[in-house]
């Protein structure tokens, strides 16, 4: 299966989206063979009996399918990291909100490639509906040198309008990928 | 690419705009949905969302509204991708890569005539009401 580290973050930022949530933050910062993701919102959240039911690929809560809260990313991200040298945690507040902190060993063979990030974000900004995302992307270089850029979806909206339209998303599209092949150049 | 700021975005944006509105598209509008549930992502629904955006834009389209869903219920036809055009049957297209995504748009969109083969009958049983 060609899933990669961004197919797997936007599975879970779906999660995000059907939970509700109304402002989220994602991270993707890399540093050396190092990636870590975080990603908070603060959608309906789990109980701790919700969050362990969500780390089994074989649960489903019997209800339909589309009301599932839990869609497989969250197994599929937990075996990703555990045969990869990774780490993850997952914290959740029935009511409050989620947040996901990971760490992909990027050295490791296990790990997954990186995947296309500003295709992850595009997708990311254009799910229907009102909220708010904040997306820092940061590469952290040799001697410590600093490359990011800074997304915040209400602004971008401001600008382009309704998202849905074909127009806006191809002006999207572009913007993102300037972004990050700049980020990726320096 | 040149790294692109927010003011040359917001200029391409109006200048796309008044583009539309000498062109004068009427509110009907087609719709393509698509479906990006786990399975959705896992079989390449991003490559089909990226083929529709660069042959809309490649043909010049501008009524057509793009949307990503949920799951819809399809794993075993991922990616899927709902297809409304004014006057026409809504379709849903199974197996959609980028070649078919291609195929939707130039055929069905801009001719009105459906892409055989890909044709999915309806949403599984437990998705409809
Ligand atoms: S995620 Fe596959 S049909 Fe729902």
């Amino acid at each position: 299966m060609h899933y990669s580290l961004s197919d797997m973050i936007l599975d879970l930022f779906q999660n995000s989206i059907e939970a509700g949530a109304q402002r989220i933050h994602l991270d993707i910062v890399r540093e050396a063979e190092e990636l870590k993701v975080c990603l908070k919102d603060d959608g309906c959240g789990m109980t701790e009996g919700e969050l362990e039911k969500s780390k089994d690929p074989f649960h489903s809560d019997g209800i339909k399918h589309k009301h599932r809260k839990v869609g497989l990313g969250i197994p599929f991200l937990i075996q990703t990291v555990e045969q990869a040298e990774g780490s993850f945690e997952i914290q959740s507040e029935k009511g409050k909100g989620t947040l996901f902190s990971i760490r992909f060993n990027l050295g490791n063979i296990d790990t997954p490639p990186e995947g296309d990030w500003a295709g992850l974000f595009f997708q990311a900004l254009c799910f229907d509906g009102e909220y708010e995302l904040i997306i820092n992307r940061k590469i952290i270089g040799e001697e410590g040198k600093v490359g990011e850029y800074l997304l915040q979806r209400s602004e971008l909206q401001d600008i382009l309008g309704n998202f849905n339209e074909s127009g806006a998303m191809i002006l999207l599209r572009d913007y993102l990928k300037s972004q990050e092949e700049e980020l990726l150049d320096q | 690419m040149a790294k692109m700021t927010l003011e040359e975005l917001r200029k391409l944006r109006s200048s796309q705009k008044s583009e539309m509105e000498r062109r004068d598209v009427e509110g009907k509008e087609i719709h393509i949905i698509v479906g990006m549930g786990t399975c959705g992502i896992a079989a390449g629904a991003k490559m089909a969302l990226d083929s529709f955006l660069d042959t809309i834009k490649s043909n010049n389209l501008t009524d057509v509204v793009v949307k990503q869903t949920g799951c819809m219920g399809l794993c075993y036809s991922e990616p899927t991708v709902e297809v409304k055009v004014p006057g026409m049957p809504d379709i849903i297209y199974g197996n959609v890569d980028a070649a078919v995504a291609k195929e939707i748009v130039e055929k069905h969109i801009m001719h009105k005539k459906m892409v055989e083969n890909h044709i999915q009958d309806k949403p599984a049983g437990d998705i409809i009401k």
